[in-house]
């Protein structure tokens, strides 16, 4: 990490008038999404060297979830990509439902599917805000956040909250969908396919969009794959890896949706990717609502869930005694036991693939939860994103691989 | 008695008694004051129509005494210099060297036949150098600030003006050319000979050249790069605060108002209309100018910003050829004619 001292030694070591001319970007910048700090070397407006620096928004999400029983860490998934957080409550409850041999029933999946997607919505239309106001395109924002107000809407009167959802809970979901909501999203969906080409005349056909996205930020599909990058930035270099298709959950093996891969590996390809997943996530909406006329009334959660998310009664403290067998979360209700083991599930989430890798050693909480989050992986393919490019390239390209810095900090 | 006769009288008495330049150039910069604080206005009621959301509606009925808040707010702002500034002084001036290089232009543009501050020989000529000095605020703004955002804005800020500068000027040439004078009282005049009034048909190419270059001149979208907020935060005047904020604030509009106003004189037949409006005869001109300054907000709320490498290609390799063939054409023009 070049501080200080580093720069020091880098100056007294060569002449005055070349030294490099060092700028650091962040962490309170307009454009590095939130607290990531960007030590760069400039020669005039040229990026010789780029460092990230992380750890501005670390809350010790990882080490607070051993001290939480697993229904409580849902809440601290919520605050990963708090964006898109019903997609990472999705992948957290995925990976405690294997670990405990839950089987979840079908509407609470389709349910799960719904509220998966409404957050990639959500979540690209903010990435496409920010993405086109970094640029210099202002009135897309505005644009995209009057949508993504409308699904927050529905959002709340789904769970109630509208940015830290914790819809679903361990064995299924907190609750069922009224029919005002199915309503709603029918209208959104039967809306949203107009909205996109609004955008999309806005930017797509703008020459100066155009001529500062394509060829900008190119990342081939080899580097990208050994980088580790994921989801639509790994789909932009034109590597097939979708999750949802590769290795499908919930209900994804039953929809009809395509995989968005564009080949050019720039920050236009990667624009394209999110643009064309709205629309397939819209087609998924639209698939499981119909779903969900055949399996009305159904229950949205296992019998044998864990203890309610949130419990009335007092819940009492899982002891951390040495090998707990039996745990009680709510007073009388005996809760399954949650079997010894480790499990990592990952799902796609807006951003790529999120992992959740969580070793249990019996007791009520986890022992280790470990997170892979597909941000944290994405800023380090930043300085090779952005070598040689100018300082306004390094915008776009921090736009088009959309970083969110709760996730990557955790 | 008719607007001829009651000016003449006027003119008479403050001749006598004031000295006429001086009521008139306050007279130009009051209006001139108003007009820009009311510009910041209507541009933030467009854009908030144009993206759908409302705009100031707080301040006064819908929100009209805003820019008077504003501005009370920006006065009684702490001033702060902060302590590594390169250099006091520079640091102070800068602001007004912007906001003084612009708003001097205004001394030579006339309004109306009659109604000028100064009529100079060369006045389009002032006009040019006042708009390249205002540059300098800028520059020396960044350099002073000592801040690595300031300072690449400001180095952005010389490159942009010193290319599109000499675009600007080689638009102008072919209007020049075809009035035979620098004077813009005598450009307006000598645009009643061509189709509408105007020189903008003639001179399309030099009229397309001249608003783009305008914009950038002004640092406005989607040239504003010295300032572009997501990469350099704010570029040049990051480290200004207070009053010396709102003075580079004020330099900018006042450049988007001279910059119309040069538009409207040189290719839109300045205060000539298809009729005459009895009473008003500056109303052609501010219809003009008021659909020139709608239009660069309409450019601000439309598109996206270019990039160095990109604004500095467009300016040598597509805005200096055009203007350069622009000259060649009303050459041919003017020998044939």
């Amino acid at each position: 990490m070049p501080q200080a001292l580093e720069i020091i030694k880098k100056q007294i070591g060569e002449d005055e008038w070349d030294e490099p001319y060092y700028v650091n970007m962040g962490p309170q910048h307009p454009a590095t999404h939130g607290v990531l700090r960007l030590f760069l070397e400039l020669d005039g407006e040229y990026i010789t060297h780029c460092d990230p620096i992380i750890g501005y928004l670390h809350r010790g999400i990882e080490k607070l979830g051993e001290t939480f029983t697993y229904s409580q860490n849902i809440v601290l998934t919520d605050r990963l990509d708090y964006i898109a957080s019903a997609a990472n409550n999705v992948g957290y409850c995925l990976a405690v439902e294997k670990l405990m041999g839950l089987e979840v029933p079908r509407r609470a999946q389709i349910l799960r599917v719904i509220v998966c997607e409404m957050a990639r919505i959500a979540s690209h239309l903010l990435w496409l805000a920010t993405h086109a106001l970094d640029i210099g395109a202002m009135t897309v924002f505005l644009y995209c956040f009057r949508d993504r107000e409308w699904l927050l809407n529905i959002y709340e009167e789904i769970c109630g909250a509208r940015l830290t959802h914790t819809y679903p809970c361990i064995g299924g979901v907190r609750l069922d969908f009224t029919p005002h909501i199915i309503e709603e999203l029918y209208k959104f969906t039967e809306e949203f396919p107009n909205r996109i080409p609004e955008y999309e005349t806005l930017i797509d056909v703008n020459r100066i969009w155009l001529k500062r996205t394509k060829g900008v930020g190119v990342i081939s599909g080899e580097k990208a794959v050994n980088l580790g990058l994921t989801g639509p930035s790994l789909r932009g270099s034109g590597v097939r890896y979708d999750l949802r298709k590769t290795v499908p959950y919930l209900i994804y093996d039953e929809l009809d949706f395509e995989m968005a891969v564009e080949y050019e590996g720039d920050v236009y390809a990667r624009y394209r990717v999110r643009m064309k997943e709205m629309r397939e996530s819209n087609k998924i909406i639209r698939q499981c609502l119909d779903k969900l006329a055949e399996c009305e009334g159904e229950p949205v959660i296992a019998e044998n869930a864990p203890g309610l998310f949130m419990p009335f009664d007092k819940p009492k403290r899982p002891q951390a005694a040495p090998h707990p067998k039996k745990v009680y979360l709510i007073k009388g209700v005996e809760v399954p036991v949650v079997p010894e083991g480790d499990v990592y599930v990952a799902t796609e989430v807006p951003k790529g693939e999120l992992g959740f890798y969580l070793v249990s050693d019996g007791a009520g909480h986890p022992w280790r939860m470990r997170i892979r989050a597909p941000s944290f992986v994405h800023i380090s393919a930043i300085p090779d994103l952005c070598k040689g490019q100018m300082v306004a390239d390094i915008i776009a390209v921090i736009g088009s691989i959309d970083i969110v810095l709760g996730e990557c900090d955790r | 008695m008719d607007v001829q006769g009651a000016y003449n009288a006027a003119n008479h008495f403050l001749l006598k008694y004031l000295g006429i330049s001086l009521f008139k150039a306050l007279i130009v910069v009051v209006i001139a004051l108003l007009h820009v604080a009311y510009i910041t206005y209507v541009e933030r009621k467009v854009i908030g129509r144009m993206q759908q959301r409302l705009g100031p509606n707080r301040v006064g009925p819908r929100g009209l005494l805003q820019p008077i808040a504003d501005v009370l707010k920006l006065i009684t702002k702490e001033d702060i210099i902060p302590s590594s500034v390169d250099s006091r002084w520079v640091f102070i001036i800068a602001p007004f060297i912007s906001l003084v290089a612009g708003a001097t232009s205004l001394a030579v543009l006339p309004i109306w036949e009659h109604f000028v501050v100064t009529n100079v020989n060369a006045s389009l000529l002032v006009v040019l150098a006042m708009s390249s000095l205002s540059s300098f605020g800028v520059i020396l703004a960044g350099w002073a600030s000592n801040s690595r955002y300031s300072f690449l804005g400001g180095l952005r800020a010389g490159a942009q003006v010193v290319s599109y500068e000499i675009a600007m000027a080689l638009s102008l040439v072919g209007v020049m050319m075809l009035a035979g004078s620098m004077n813009l009282v005598e450009i307006v005049k000598a645009q009643i000979a061509s189709p509408f009034k105007i020189y903008a048909i003639p001179q399309i190419i030099g009229f397309f050249v001249f608003m783009i270059a305008a914009i950038a001149e002004t640092n406005r979208t989607p040239f504003d790069l010295p300032e572009a907020e997501t990469e350099l935060v704010a570029g040049y005047f990051v480290e200004y605060s207070g009053i010396r904020f709102a003075l580079f604030y004020l330099a900018e509009y006042f450049g988007m108002v001279v910059m119309s106003m040069l538009a409207v004189v040189c290719f839109l037949g300045g205060w000539y209309g298809p009729f005459d409006i009895p009473g008003i005869p500056m109303f052609w001109f501010l219809l003009k100018l008021y659909f020139l300054i709608f239009f660069y907000i309409w450019v601000r709320a439309t598109l996206p910003r270019y990039r160095y490498d990109q604004l500095m290609g467009l300016g040598w390799k597509v805005l200096i050829p055009l203007s350069l063939l622009n000259i060649v054409i009303t050459g041919f023009i003017k020998i044939l004619v």
